[in-house]
């Protein structure tokens, strides 16, 4: 199964526990991301205007999320116009029954599918096999995924986590391809003849959609491979799913994430397969279209003003290339088929915050901002991680921890009280402190010493000695480098983007 | 000028040596230094866990306490990130207009120490002695929120005897992210056990930061190793001449 839908099983640190404990696949991870992450900074730097396409790139889909519904009215009525079908799905079940009946009217036991994350975020694999239809993943990595029975890690990269030797082990087994090395063109070339084959006898292709033109009812997916592309033209009908918010107004908005997204993903000028299709032509590609319109928890996402900026994500993937803890703990950690940092921010919102497992989600950071920098339509994903940290918390009943915390502010919050705390942690930690340090902690902190050891309270304060130094009066200027006065007071401050 | 310090309490209770460190280094240079002692902490460690409300609380002690400063430095691009980049936000997400209002009148006053050096005062040597090979450590806050780029660079490479030697991987956290290392501690382990691989490759005797919580946080990871590399904040650099060694 490589459709694994969005439900975490367990909270991130458990899971992290687990996928922190393979070697292999952080070997694997860290190779990838660093590679990737410096692909991608020599391909934004080409662009002397990235930072303007940046700007464009979230106003275009911020005014998409204020008119929503009037676009995809529009987009709905153009695709009609031109001989298609629309059908509009509220959960992941309705979408997969849609599809599956679609399926089914023309007796299809196997579809082929194009890469599509947001059939696997309605587990629509899964779903079509309990129907008795075989969906058959034609994107290279998507299939090694599917016949390894693993989950997808990554959203570009699906196997990222899998290396070459493996592959070849895979391909064996699975398609009883014989390997004699393990180069990346004998693996491909072992897949392409199972695929063309699947490619000419199949009927039914599902895909999904980067982007959907509202005003001509065009449907937009990017991919590299070409598989995508046979998928599109070659079977007789095409059900494309589509979650709410890939809508562009004009065919103008399309040129601006053309060039944002290929430089973010894949850190390519342009991507090598770019399909656009609109409705049907007669005697050209499919014959029958339908396009499947999902909220699956969308419109609670859009409906609060903080969290909205989400569903700017195009799902190019570089949050996940430059975020530390994505390369430690890997995709699996994340629980979802959204994984890294937009995984921790889309996830929990995905499930109207009510899913406990999702919920550790926003606390799977550090909080250091690379997310932010590196994204392509600028979600200030640290902003809706404190945010969503904050709602969480908010709506659960009090723990330890916050009585804790609570505790905490009302000490902070008056010096003396401050002082008195630290008087009594430096009386109190006496029995922990070995040459200076303290090497274990008990309870909730015992995970950092570990580790770690932590510098023991010193025997004074700052306050206690700043009280205890000499009157101005008594001191004079000591040293000799010159003071200067500065300029205006305000600093120079610049934006708060790369 | 008059400049009033920001400690911090992570400083104040743990790291008096910086705040000493800095009130030397300022006074050196000529300004005066006030310690206003109603402050006590930013705030950031409740916003950051998702106790916003309990933060509210530390945001407007701050706002109180420093209301009147010229000039707020503080030794930790992490505090003044939370002061300038989250007070806005803290205030907005209450709906306390009020608070906005004064906190937008404050926090182009709050100044994380290096980029007060170079950026607002303008001075890059501040007459210091360090004869000790050094790697700095770009914590993430100062990098990515205050932007303060290479103000702190610019500082070690005028300070005597001092070698400066680049850290590999400079831009990668070092994994402490406050709560975030106790809360994942085994991922934030394996964040710390690369950046510690790093320093140990530049052969420095020290790690130098502007941050005592990152500091700590990889110190505390040299420390276990018993590497024999220690952590110092800039500050304690800066401040040491050859008749005074501060760290
Ligand atoms: S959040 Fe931004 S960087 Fe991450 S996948 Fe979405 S568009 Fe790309």
């Amino acid at each position: 199964m490589s459709a694994g839908g969005i439900v975490p099983q367990r909270t991130f640190q458990e899971a992290a526990r687990a996928t922190l404990a393979n070697a292999q696949m952080r070997r694997n991870l860290q190779h990838a991301t660093t590679t990737i992450r410096e692909k991608r900074l020599r391909a934004v730097a080409e662009l002397p205007d990235w930072e303007d396409l940046r700007i464009q790139g979230a106003a275009i889909k911020d005014h998409v999320m204020a008119n929503l519904g009037d676009y995809l009215l529009d987009l709905e009525a153009a695709v009609k116009a031109r001989g298609g079908h629309v059908h509009w799905a509220r959960d992941a079940l309705e979408a997969r029954e849609i599809v599956a009946g679609i399926a089914s009217s023309h007796g299809a036991r196997e579809v082929i599918k194009v890469k599509s994350i947001t059939t696997d975020e309605i587990e629509l694999n899964g779903g079509l096999a309990e129907r008795g239809i075989h969906a058959i993943e034609t994107d290279l990595a998507e299939l090694i995924v599917q016949l390894s029975e693993d989950l997808p890690s990554h959203i570009l990269v699906p196997a990222i986590h899998r290396n070459r030797a493996e592959i070849r082990d895979l391909f064996r087994r699975k398609l009883g391809a014989e390997l004699l090395t393990d180069e990346p063109k004998q693996l491909a070339e072992a897949a392409r003849l199972y695929l063309r084959e699947k490619f000419l006898t199949t009927k039914v292709a599902v895909s999904g959609a980067n982007f959907a033109v509202a005003e001509t009812g065009t449907i937009c997916v990017v991919e590299s491979e070409g598989n995508g592309r046979m998928c599109v033209t070659l079977p007789e009908v095409l059900v494309s799913v589509m979650g709410i918010e890939k809508v562009l107004p004009t065919w103008q908005d399309m040129a601006v994430y053309l060039q944002l997204l290929p430089r973010s993903s894949t850190a390519e000028r342009m991507n090598p397969y770019t399909s656009f299709w609109s409705g049907v032509t007669p005697g050209d590609g499919p014959q029958e279209f339908h396009l499947i319109l999902l909220d699956n928890g969308r419109t609670d996402v859009l409906a609060d003003e903080v969290g909205r900026q989400t569903l700017r994500c195009i799902r190019c993937s570089a949050c996940l290339n430059v975020c530390p803890v994505y390369e430690r703990a890997g995709g699996h950690a994340y629980g979802s088929v959204y994984p890294g940092p937009i995984g921790a921010i889309l996830t929990p919102q995905l499930l109207h915050l009510e899913n406990k497992n999702a919920n550790t989600l926003p606390w799977a950071s550090s909080l250091c901002g690379a997310c932010y920098d590196a994204c392509p339509v600028k979600i200030n994903i640290p902003e809706v991680l404190l945010y969503l940290r904050g709602k969480i918390t908010e709506d659960r009943p009090l723990s330890a921890e916050d009585t804790l915390f609570k505790t905490a502010a009302w000490v902070m919050s008056e010096p003396h009280r401050f002082e008195g705390a630290i008087k009594l942690a430096r009386t109190g930690q006496g029995p922990l402190v070995k040459q200076g340090a303290i090497h274990a902690l008990p309870g909730m902190l015992g995970g950092w010493t570990d580790t770690r050891d932590l510098p023991a309270f010193p025997p004074q304060t700052f306050r206690e000695w700043w009280r205890g130094r000499p009157a101005p009066a008594m001191r004079g200027t000591e040293g000799n480098a010159q003071a200067s006065e500065g300029q205006p007071l305000a600093p120079q401050r610049e934006e708060r983007s790369i | 000028m008059t400049i009033d310090l920001f400690i911090t309490c992570l400083n104040d209770a743990l790291f008096p040596r910086t705040g000493e460190a800095t009130v030397k280094l300022l006074e050196r240079l000529g300004h005066e230094v006030r310690f206003n002692e109603r402050q006590t902490c930013c705030g950031q460690m409740h916003f950051n866990s998702g106790y916003q409300d309990d933060a509210l609380r530390l945001v407007r002690h701050f706002v109180e306490t420093f209301r009147d400063a010229e000039a707020v430095v503080a030794p930790s691009g992490s505090c003044v990130g939370m002061v300038r980049d989250l007070y806005p936000r803290a205030a907005e997400w209450a709906g306390d207009e009020e608070l906005l209002a004064e906190v937008n009148a404050l926090t182009p006053r709050v100044f994380e120490l290096s980029e007060f050096l170079v950026r607002y005062l303008g001075v890059e040597d501040v007459g210091a002695y360090y004869p000790h090979r050094v790697t700095y450590h770009q914590t993430c806050h100062a990098m990515r929120v205050l932007r303060v780029g290479d103000a702190p660079l610019r500082l070690l490479k005028n300070v005597r005897g001092l070698r400066l030697v680049e850290l590999p991987a400079v831009e990668q956290c070092c994994g402490f992210g406050g709560t975030f290392s106790v809360k994942n501690p085994e991922t934030s382990t394996a964040m710390l056990a690369d950046k510690v691989q790093n320093v140990l490759s530049t052969k420095a005797e020290a790690c130098t930061a502007g941050d005592n919580s990152c500091l700590m946080h990889i110190g505390g990871g040299l420390s276990r190793l018993q590497a024999g590399t220690r952590t110092v904040h800039l500050a304690e650099i800066l401040a040491s001449t050859e008749g005074e060694v501060f760290a």
